[in-house]
Parts: C-alpha cells; structure tokens; sequence
C-alpha cells in the first residue's frame, strides 16, 4: 500500500499580504510561506493510514521557500519519502501541479493520493480535484477519516453532505481524497526529530514537465471592498464592555 | 479512462448545477440560478440547469427560473456520489456545450467542479463571490487567501465557476416560469469504482445552534483550550450557546455540531458575538445573516470587521470576562 500525500505550501494568512507593483500578482519579496493547513491533516491521515496498515507514504510539493522544511517536518511525522517537485518555476497554480502531477505520478506508481481538500491560493481550482480529473480515478473530496480494506484495495471514506451530514462511501483504489480533516489533530513534533529526521534521510526530487494548461487572464488582484464595515469600540476592556452592553440592552439583547 | 479535451463550440448558453440532499433542491440551488440568470442575460443565451437525482421528475417545477430542465431521475443519482455525479454531468456539459457551468462551492460541489473542468480541458474558477459579464467576456471575482484578496479574472472561452454559498439571493432564483423539461439519457453507469454505502446522521446535539437566540462563536484567538471557559461563561450570562470556527472542531475542542460555516451548520441568531475569529469566507458563510454581529479580534485587518456592525479591536482573553461582569451588572440591576 503506497500512499503519497500531495502537499504544497501557501502564505500564511496570519501575515499581512500586499498585491506586487502589477496590480495582478501578490508581492513574494517578504511572504511567509507553510504548508497548507488541508495537507498538514492530508499527511496526518496517511501517517495514521500507516499505522494502522503499515501503508508506505511518499509526501510531495513543489519546490518553495521553506519546502525543505516542511518535508523534513512530514518525515520526522512519519513519512517515509519526501519528494519536491522540481521544473514549475515559481508559485505554480494548482492546474500546472495537476497537470505535472497526472504525467509524473504514474511512474511513481500509488494506491491513494491523499491532499488537502483546497488551499487559500487555488484560485483555479483544488490539485487534488484537478488530479483526478486527469488521471480519471475515482476521487472524493471534503473527507474526515479514511479506513483501509484488509486486502488493500478498497477504501472506506467518510465524506461531508450539506447540512452537517456525513456520508460513508466506498472507493475502490488507487483513489485521490481531498482531506478536510484526519481522524485526529495533526500531530505535532519537537525541533529535534526534525533535526534527526534531516540526517537520516534525503530530499528527493520528482521533475515535472512542463504540461500546457488552460490559464485564467488575472485582471486585478485587490483587497476585497468591504460591503458594510464594524462600527469600532474604543477603551479600556472595561469600557467596551459597558458600551457594547448597552447596545445589546438596547436592542433588547440583555434583559 | 484519461482526460480527453474537445473543442468546445462557444455558445452564450449558461449550465447550472443544482444541487440536492435530503429529497430537496438545497437553498444554494437557487442562489445558483439567480447567479445563472444574469449571466445569461449578459451573454444573450439560455439558462439551463442540470438536475440530477432520485424523485426529480416530480420537482423540475421548483426550478422554473431557468429556461430548459435537464433532469436525470434514477436510483443510482439518489446520494451524491462523485465519480457518479460527475459521469452524468460530463455527458450533458459535452452535448450541450455551455459557455459558462456553475456548481456551488460547497462539499458536494467541490467534488465536481475542478475535475469537471480538467477532464473538459477549460479553466476552473473557484471560490466565486460574483460572476458578470463584460463585452462578451464572463468575468468573476474570486475570493483568494482567506478572503483577504479578491481576484478578478477574465474568461474569454468556456469554463467552470464555483461559486460560494451565500453570494445571490435564493430569492431571485425562485422562479415560477414553466421551463422546457427535458429527461437527460443516463450514460452507461457500470465500471464504476466508487459507491454509496450509509449516511451518518449528525449527532444529537445537546444546543441546536441554529434555534439560538444568541450565539458566543471563538476561534484560533482563544489560544488554548483552558480559555472555552470564557466563552461558556458569557454565554451563560446572556442566555446563550457557545459555537465554534472550524479550527477548534478540528482540534477537537468542541463538538461537529457547534461548528459554523461551510462545513459546519448556517446560523441566523438575533446576536452572533464572535471572539477571535477571524472570518475566513467558509466561515462568514454560516454566519453572515446574523442580525448583530459583534466582533472582537485583534488583527484591525480581519475580515470578520467587514460584516459586523460592531467591532472591538482587542485581546478575547480581557473582553470576554468585561462583558460577561458587565452583562451579570446590567441584569443584577434590571
């Protein structure tokens, strides 16, 4: 059973991100990047995948400041091969990793594709999604755990419906799941297992050609126009909460 | 069987697909065809709408805003499965060759929009707030990084947009006109690699969010877990319930059935007092219907300040315990 977890990284949204000086692009100069938040719960399910079925797992994503970091963090997690995916050039759009992913993923040879469900940058559309599409394997997407057949080659999904529901399917593999959330917290591990994790193993290096894919014209990228906007409070903590408290007492909030 | 891409015709015609759960067209169907609607307007063509499922036949009248009803009305279209859905969907889109297919973003969406559009060949769109069309051109704004920037793209051939719940009123695309209705022919359904095996009810919940009144919401800012308390004892003092943002279900923190969003449940309280969220679009979804909506964070920046009517610039960890003092003062004295 060989599961390889697709990841890649993204800003961090905790940062302040400005557009670059085209009016079309975000400015890289000072951006932070880490893994997004849906792979980071992509490789927790396949590491519990692993422990529970002794399933191998190869994490990938494309090369990115901070790439090695966040590979060697998934080996000391578990995996047991991290690869970077070389040859897209700068902050590839999830159609171009889709597409790179569909010609060189087969030489690699995989059971199940695990990623994160979407990631803040997807403008044109989710790598996983993308991938099945592509490679037209069964997929499902917005998963919260994964079971494995004993015989490896079924998987049982639970998957998100509208309204708070859940729905238990079967996919029969190789699959690709979009994960939403593992079965459990990502977990965590201390500096120094990633310390370890970078003399004991090597970063491979997958390369991708270039595939032609269809491109969205970008017009502007521009921080959202705020349709209404909070009326802020000032003060103390204390004074906020007398003036907010008299807002909720006067519309009949706080009786 | 791979991807294969075709010459798409470019007609002016506009695809929606309308989405189903429970033996009912869902709210974002309609928001769906109101989006649909001004879309066709723009690019003189019709309005179709793609409905798939078990029973249809008896509910193409609800979707009488279209122009043409292409429904699929079978035992294996009764739960969504993806590999499914999206078989059935491919064939239409490939006969009818729209100019523009719109599927919500939500979790049964998702699973159709991108591979719709890798196996087409077209581009895909994801996360729509608005989609319009400009000379001839579809355009749409996308909302990327959390909400944080808008892109706005430009479509000049064929492609698929996803659009976020809650972005058109439902009620514009209520409509009662009396469309064609046509009976799509399923295509062959054996080979399949994926099935439906059981729905899993959500669990009974102590609070239905969605019948209270008044709603505490935390996020990411409450820090540790510890902190919850602060909220439950605000919640407590003003006769409300403790919800939560998708972070902290995922931790674990509290359970699937106080989480609001996309992925969680829609709530319309009279107040929603949000602390330490900091409003990312799967949040706002569930949420941006709240009548009050009071927000504390301490980024001024967060998008949570943009649909609030109040805003608190500050720590959760000091307001939280100010407010509930003061709510407990007020009431002491009513």
């Amino acid at each position: 059973m060989h599961v390889v977890v697709v990841g890649k990284l993204v800003p961090d949204l905790v940062e302040d991100l400005e557009v670059d000086a085209s009016g079309r692009g975000l400015d890289r100069q000072f951006l932070k990047l880490v893994l997004n938040e849906f792979d980071e719960h992509a490789l927790e399910e396949a590491v519990l995948l692993k422990e529970a079925h002794g399933a191998r797992v190869t994490v990938l994503a494309p090369e990115a400041e901070g790439v090695d970091d966040a590979l060697y963090t998934a080996l000391a997690k578990g995996a047991d091969r991290a690869m970077k995916l070389v040859g897209l050039g700068e902050a590839p759009s999830s159609r171009q990793i889709a597409a790179a992913l569909a010609s060189a993923l087969p030489s690699l040879g995989f059971d199940l594709v695990l990623t994160g469900v979407q990631a803040a940058d997807d403008l044109d559309g989710q790598v996983g999604m993308l991938l099945a599409g592509y490679l037209g394997l069964p997929h499902v997407g917005v998963v919260t755990g994964v079971e494995l057949d004993p015989d490896g080659s079924r998987a049982r999904v639970r998957k998100e419906y509208p309204g708070g529901w859940l729905a238990e399917l079967e996919v029969q593999l190789p699959a690709v799941l979009g994960i939403q959330a593992a079965k459990q917290p990502p977990r965590y591990v201390p500096v120094s297992r990633v310390r370890q994790a970078m003399k004991e193993h090597t970063l491979e290096e997958l390369s991708a050609e270039p595939v032609p894919v269809p491109r969205l014209s970008v017009r502007r990228l521009s921080k959202p126009e705020a349709a209404g906007r909070a009326e802020f409070l000032d003060g103390s903590p204390q004074e906020v909460a007398a003036q907010l408290v008299s807002i909720l007492v006067e519309r009949g909030l706080v009786r | 069987m791979a991807a294969q891409e075709v010459e798409v015709a470019v007609s002016g015609d506009v695809l929606v697909v309308a989405e189903r759960f429970g033996g009912e067209w869902t709210e974002v169907t309609f928001e769906l065809l109101a989006a649909g609607r001004e879309v066709a307007q723009g690019l003189g063509g019709t309005l179709s709408v793609a409905a798939l499922g078990r029973g249809t036949t008896d509910q193409v009248k609800a979707l009488g805003a279209a122009d043409v009803v292409l429904y699929a009305d079978a035992p294996e279209l009764e739960a969504f499965v993806p590999e499914v859905h999206l078989r059935v969907l491919e064939a239409v889109v490939r006969s009818r060759q729209p100019r523009a297919v719109l599927v919500a973003n939500t979790s049964t969406g998702m699973d159709l929009a991108a591979p719709l559009a890798a196996r087409l060949g077209v581009p895909c769109v994801a996360y729509c707030r608005r989609v319009w069309v400009e000379d001839g051109t579809v355009v749409a704004h996308s909302q990327v990084y959390g909400g944080k920037l808008v892109a706005e793209v430009a479509l000049e051939g064929p492609g698929v947009l996803a659009l976020v719940a809650g972005s058109y009123p439902a009620e514009a695309g209520r409509g009662t006109g009396s469309p064609a209705v046509e009976r799509i022919p399923l295509p062959a359904l054996e080979g399949l690699h994926s099935r439906f095996l059981r729905l899993i009810e959500p669990e009974a919940a102590d609070v239905d969010i969605t019948r209270e009144e008044i709603l505490v919401a935390v996020g990411r800012g409450i820090g540790d877990r510890e902190n919850l308390g602060l909220a439950e004892e605000l919640a407590e003092a003003l006769g409300g319930a403790v919800c939560a943002s998708r972070p902290l279900v995922d931790n674990g923190w509290l359970p699937k059935n106080r989480q609001v969003g996309k992925s969680g449940l829609t709530v319309k309280p009279k107040l929603y007092l949000a602390a330490g969220i900091s409003g990312a679009p799967e949040h706002l979804e569930g949420m941006r219907s709240a009548e009050l909506i009071v927000a504390i964070n301490t980024d001024p920046k967060a998008p949570i300040f943009d649909v609030a009517h109040y805003g608190v610039v500050g720590d959760v960890l000091e307001i939280l315990p100010a407010l509930t003092e003061e709510v407990r003062r007020r009431k002491g004295e009513g």
